[in-house]
């Protein structure tokens, strides 16, 4: 299983791989970060790119910053630098708690965040705290830089709104307020697999009683979205069993899950009802 | 390493095996080289079922560093590939070409073959092949009614039947018939090593060499030198390490043949190695049939009569193993069960799939799932708790050995010894069957899916009948040990060094273990069906045995003494009684060198052959008991608690068959809840990478007790021994889906390997809503 | 257009100088270029990690990086984890614990399980087999691996 042959091209700047995006993106050309999920697909011969970016030496790219009410994701961190100090606050917590829950070490230690993202599959994690905390992707070109909300950059099954000229250079997550509560439960077949399901759950209290719910599920249907039904479900009220298990059951009417030889659509439903419910009874 | 122990036989010691392994310096078929080699590329049958009709090369030949492509016509000299039991005309229409002629039969089947400089342009080429099938209708179920294989020949070449006494008497004189219909999934060895080989031609001295074989050199050597008309002299094989065997490798297969043949025709060794997807698809798979299985019991759960049709699914085409895995299900599906009448039929039957074979335990794995389910379902029909339902039907020790008139692997089944009632109680103890039952019951009630789960089961090993070995001391003390035998990661050299150590009297780490080399020896079982440990350690005994007395009549010379006083101890020999003079080893087999004047009359060298028969292979046997939880929400089953007892005879390092047990387990774990070959109604693969087929990891194997008995040594050769190689793995389906049904109420519902998720939490919200 | 590029790769310390086309994945040319074959090739899509080998201290799955990307690079395999004929304690404590059968898979789990023990000392029996569940082995059903890495990282810690 031998990749089949491409042009390497490796830009030392933003603009430069801005640069060769521009004109080697139409050509079938291809970011190369932590190759992860890249290399495997090439190996198969599923994707030959003519042109591989390897944007792996632009320093700027491995920023990993807090700037005001924001954290800021460069193109080449890690999965692996998500699981320490470096993201203080609840925000930090709630993003060590995921990292567990992806792949292996290996992988963490070269596979990206920013990757994940625009790799977009259903089952990928990052994406589903991205739509959670309604996170924005950073896109630069020849054209200019736009910031695509996170509801907007995913359309289906690993297709997003990412232009061929396009380079995502880094995303964006709100910082959580201090006492933000979060809980994160994800199913697979053996840990560290392709999520079947999973289920991100953020909230505040306020007077004992829940606000800011935030009800996010991924690995169920194309692409990981809130579940506002869920979220109505929580707002406002104490939280304990039987309102978890409310939302869990709107969660679940409220899902369109995928098909798979392993899964059907009724299966993956049960899942993010149970899911659902257990992150919320996880959240901490 | 610390002291010496009492006895190299039954002493954990640490493997001769390990030191080259531990530093990267071990010789794996890709670890193979040799000047001026050509990597081979198969290009293969996208379609499951097609008519074969046009194979353009002519772009991937233009491609730079392509040196050859072959298709069937190349090659059309060359018969399809044989069985290893010697030809079969009522089977050989089904067998394999090594190239797709006319029509290709599964996805993955080997349509040509790219030969060029290195594997990247390989693999560049063969994508340029432009290969055109006509698609046909694919058939993927084994149980329905058989269609065309070519003209004039179904897809169910033949049945495999067995049977005795009266089964329809047995039926309709019973009260109670319990029936069933269970499957297994299709999933196989599928070891971490691919597949790999590399041929050689010696133009000087007119050898042909294959490298990167396993399991049985010599039975491929005699097969291969029918295949391609030259004489076994002249063609050798060499097992270097071996990455897993399984069963799955070893077998001869398309590309050994190609790179034999290659090597030869365009005069450049020929370098081979499988990628993961091609293993997938085109190494043996495994285990599919399905069983409509019944059992006339009388009213106190005895059976009267097992009556059992089945379906094995062969896949595409007959390989070497001819009909054998289906053969043994028939022989041995009774188990350690007295059994008064009994038929079985099974369908042997071809589909569009990759072609199957034998993987640890064959025919076992499947066979004791479907009994013990049987088992299972007669105690729920009659009221009778699961372990009493199989104790009643144990045969006991004063019934051995016990004729059973069925036959597997060509042996009539003779149980040679077995304590299984002792065995059961062993286990039920050592477990706390009694109070893990109660604790279940507690748990249940506070509304948890918990359950526990029992198998029983008969194992087989030391196929014969026969092996030899040679053992030789060099006048410098070492010790080589030349065998026909086979080492697929087992620790072969370490248990044949530990007996021929015992033998000779010298340190186990003194000896060198030669196996796999057809040039080293004549003749050779290999290592398969656990037999090495059986049948080659009984031959090294032997060999060491004669070694001794060889060394000893010597010694007894040169210390002018009686040879029934001297005895041997760490590679001296010595007075028994510890006076006088000693004499190593070494100064024997130097007093006995040719050139020597002390030798006399006696043979040169202290070296002997030595051979071991056996009239009939052995039977360890088992109890696996497992404790489950179900997870109500997700359906994922959790084993919180293992047990495998299991009788060897003797345990020669008794690390290394727990680590056989826990390995096998491990496996057979897989099999169980995760490994499955999937295919579309197209016969299209579905699990074709490590990512969709699950092998357990460290986090899906539970801890496992293990409990090694050897109460009941074989009665079939002098060491006792039984062998371990395929005791965990094989009835841990069978477990594992007694512990799910009884965490699921008892109603049979689990029926089919593995068992998914999603199968388990419909079958819970069934019971909820 | 696909054109070679001279890397040097520093092996165990010692420096290889090659010349590869950029799509040579960093496992093959360890195994071929540099003829290191201890590092195993056992599914080349990143599952089994029986290519594993250290980058920069990292446990990295070699079949996933291309050559190229490795320049310049310190490359650690398992030929360069004995100290001359003195086994490193986890190789040790694998013989000790018969944590190998085929022997297959071991080079990588060697290095994914000194690359990580060496970044956390610390690693409690939660986290051994966490980590020990990235890569695969079909042989030894995990149990005496597990060990024998508790035991290395007890002794690895003391002589730290």
């Amino acid at each position: 299983m031998k990749p089949a042959p491409f042009t390497y091209h490796t830009p030392a700047s933003a603009e430069e791989a801005v640069e060769l995006i521009a004109r080697f993106g139409p050509e079938d050309g291809r970011i190369l970060a932590g190759g992860q999920s890249l290399v495997p697909t090439m190996a198969f011969r599923m994707a030959r790119p003519a042109h591989l970016i390897d944007i792996n030496g632009i320093s700027e790219f491995a920023a990993l910053a807090v700037t005001g009410e924001t954290l800021s994701i460069g193109a080449c961190v890690r999965h692996a630098a998500f699981d320490s100090d470096a993201v203080p606050g609840a925000t930090g917590a709630l993003l060590r708690k995921v990292v567990q829950n992806i792949a292996h070490y290996p992988i963490r230690t070269r596979g990206t965040f920013c990757g994940s993202v625009v790799n977009a599959d259903p089952a990928s994690e990052w994406c589903c705290v991205m739509a959670t905390l309604d996170g924005q992707v950073v896109a630069r070109s020849q054209r200019g830089t736009r910031r695509i909300a996170a509801a907007d950059f995913y359309q289906g099954i690993m297709t997003t709104d990412l232009q061929e000229d396009e380079l995502v250079v880094a995303c964006e997550l709100p910082i959580l307020p201090p006492n933000t509560r979060s809980g994160f439960v994800e199913f697979s077949r053996r840990k560290g697999d392709f999520a079947v399901a999973m289920a991100l759950v953020t909230y505040r209290l306020s007077d004992g009683e829940m606000i800011e719910p935030r009800v996010g599920i991924g690995g169920a249907e194309s692409h990981a979205r809130r579940i506002t039904e869920a979220e109505d479900t929580l707002r406002g009220r104490a939280p304990g069993p039987e309102v978890f298990a409310q939302a869990a059951e709107a969660a679940a009417a409220a899902c369109d899950p995928i098909e798979d030889i392993n899964n059907t659509a009724d299966y993956r439903r049960g899942l993010v009802r149970t899911l659902v419910q257990r992150s919320l009874e996880n959240a901490a | 390493m610390t002291a010496k122990p009492t006895s190299w036989i039954g002493a954990s010691v640490e493997r001769l095996e390990d030191g080259p392994l531990l530093r990267g310096r071990g010789c794996f078929a890709g670890d193979v080289s040799f000047p001026r080699q050509l990597h081979m590329r198969v290009v293969r049958s996208p379609y499951a079922h097609g008519l074969l009709k046009r194979v353009d090369c002519s772009a991937a030949l233009a491609l730079p560093g392509v040196v050859a492509i072959w298709t069937a016509e190349d090659i059309a000299d060359l018969p399809p590939i044989d069985f290893r039991e010697g030809p079969n005309e009522k089977l050989a229409p089904f067998r394999q070409t090594v190239l797709a002629k006319d029509r290709v039969r599964y996805v993955g089947e080997p349509v040509a073959a790219v030969f060029a400089e290195d594997p990247y342009i390989a693999e560049d080429a063969a994508d340029l092949v432009d290969v055109t099938i006509e698609e046909l209708d694919a058939i993927v179920d084994a149980s329905l009614a058989p269609s065309e294989f070519a003209s004039g020949l179904t897809t169910e070449p033949t049945a495999c039947r067995q049977g005795y006494g009266d089964i329809e008497k047995a039926l309709s004189q019973s009260s109670t018939i319990v029936e069933i219909d269970v499957s297994i999934g299709r999933h196989s060895g599928v070891p971490l090593e691919t597949r790999g080989a590399v041929g050689r031609y010696d133009a000087a001295r007119d050898v042909l060499e294959l490298h990167g074989a396993a399991k049985v050199p010599h039975r491929n050597r005699e097969s291969l030198s029918r295949m391609l008309g030259r004489s076994p002299a002249g063609l050798h094989l060499f097992e270097g390490h071996v990455g897993g065997g399984f069963g799955v490798r070893g077998e001869i297969y398309p590309e050994d043949i190609l790179v034999l043949v290659a090597a030869m025709r365009l005069q450049r060794p020929v370098k081979w190695l499988e990628d993961r997807r091609e293993h997938m698809i085109a190494a043996n798979h495994s285990r599919q049939q399905r069983h409509r299985i019944r059992a006339a019991v009388d009213a106190q759960g005895r059976l009267l009569g097992i009556d059992d049709e089945f379906f094995h699914d062969q896949g595409a085409y007959i390989r070497t193993h001819g009909t054998r895995v289906a053969d043994m299900a028939c022989g041995i599906l009774p188990g350690p069960y007295r059994l008064p009448h009994f038929r079985v039929n099974g369908h042997f039957r071809l589909t569009n799939k990759t072609p199957a074979a034998t993987y640890r335990s064959p025919g076992r794995y499947e066979t004791n799932f479907v009994r013990e389910r049987l088992m299972d379902a007669i105690a729920r029909r009659l009221g009778i708790s699961r372990i009493e339902v199989r104790r009643r039907n144990l045969i006991a020790p004063d019934e051995m050995p016990y004729e059973r008139p069925l036959v597997a692997l060509g042996d009539e089944v003779v149980l040679d010894s077995g304590q299984y009632e002792a065995l059961l109680n062993m286990a039920l103890a050592r477990f706390a069957w009694d109070k893990a039952e109660r604790e279940c019951q507690d748990r249940r009630r506070r509304g948890e899916y918990v359950g526990l789960g029992v198998a029983m089961y008969v194992e087989k090993s030391g196929l014969g009948p026969t092996d030899g070995v040679r053992v030789n001391v060099h006048t410098t003390g070492d010790v080589e040990v030349v065998t026909g035998g086979a080492s697929v990661g087992q620790g072969f050299e370490t248990v044949i060094a530990q007996v021929c150590a015992e033998g000779l009297g010298v340190d186990y780490r003194q000896i060198r273990v030669i196996h796999g080399r057809t040039d080293r020896i004549e003749y050779g079982i290999g290592a398969h069906a656990t037999r090495a440990t059986v049948m080659t350690a009984n031959a090294t005994a032997v060999a060491a045995g004669k070694v001794r007395a060889k060394a000893l009549a010597m010694a007894a010379q040169l210390l002018q003494a009686e040879a029934t006083d001297l005895t041997i101890t760490e590679g001296n020999v010595v007075r028994a009684d510890g006076s006088g003079a000693s004499i190593s080893l070494a100064e024997i087999a130097h007093h006995l060198r040719p050139t020597s004047q002390t030798r006399g009359q006696r043979e040169p060298g202290l070296c002997a052959d030595g051979w071991f028969t056996t009239a009939h292979m052995t039977y360890p046997y088992g109890v696996q008991l497992a404790k489950v939880k179900l997870d109500e929400g997700t359906g994922a089953v959790h084993v919180e608690k293992m047990l495998i007892a299991f009788d060897v005879g003797r345990a020669i390092n008794p690390m290394l068959v727990r680590g056989q047990l826990v390995g096998g387990f491990a496996q057979g774990l897989g099999g169980a809840l995760f490994e499955e070959f999937q295919f579309d109604e197209r016969g299209q693969p579905l699990c074709v990478t490590l990512a969709d087929y699950l092998i357990p990891t460290a986090h899906d194997v539970p801890d496992v007790d293990v409990l090694i008995a050897e109460e009941a040594p074989s009665t079939c050769n002098p060491l006792g021994i039984k062998g371990a190689g395929e005791g965990g793995i094989a009835a841990v389906g069978a477990v594992i889906a007694s512990a799910v049904d009884d965490a699921l109420g008892g109603k049979g519902e689990i029926t089919q390997l593995p068992i998914k998720p999603q199968t388990v939490k419909a079958l819970i919200d069934a019971r909820r809503g | 257009m696909t054109s070679k590029r001279e890397i040097t790769l520093h092996i165990n310390e010692r420096e290889f100088r090659v010349v590869v086309e950029p799509r040579r994945t960093l496992c093959d040319v360890i195994r071929d270029d540099c003829g290191q074959t201890g590092t195993h090739i056992g599914c080349e899509h990143g599952v089994c990690g029986a290519c594993t080998v250290l980058v920069d201290g990292d446990p990295v799955r070699s079949c996933l990086m291309f050559a190229v990307q490795a320049d310049g690079r310190h490359i650690r395999t398992i030929e360069g984890l004995a100290d001359g004929e003195k086994l490193h304690p986890m190789q040790e404590e694998f013989a000790r614990h018969h944590a190998l059968q085929c022997g297959f898979c071991t080079p990588g789990f060697l290095m994914l399980a000194v690359g990580a023990l060496e970044k956390n000392p610390d690693m409690n029996d939660e986290e051994i087999v966490d980590l020990l569940s990235s890569n695969l082995c079909r042989c030894t059903g995990y149990e005496n691996i597990i060990k024998a890495v508790r035991a290395a990282a007890v002794v690895m810690k003391a002589r730290a």
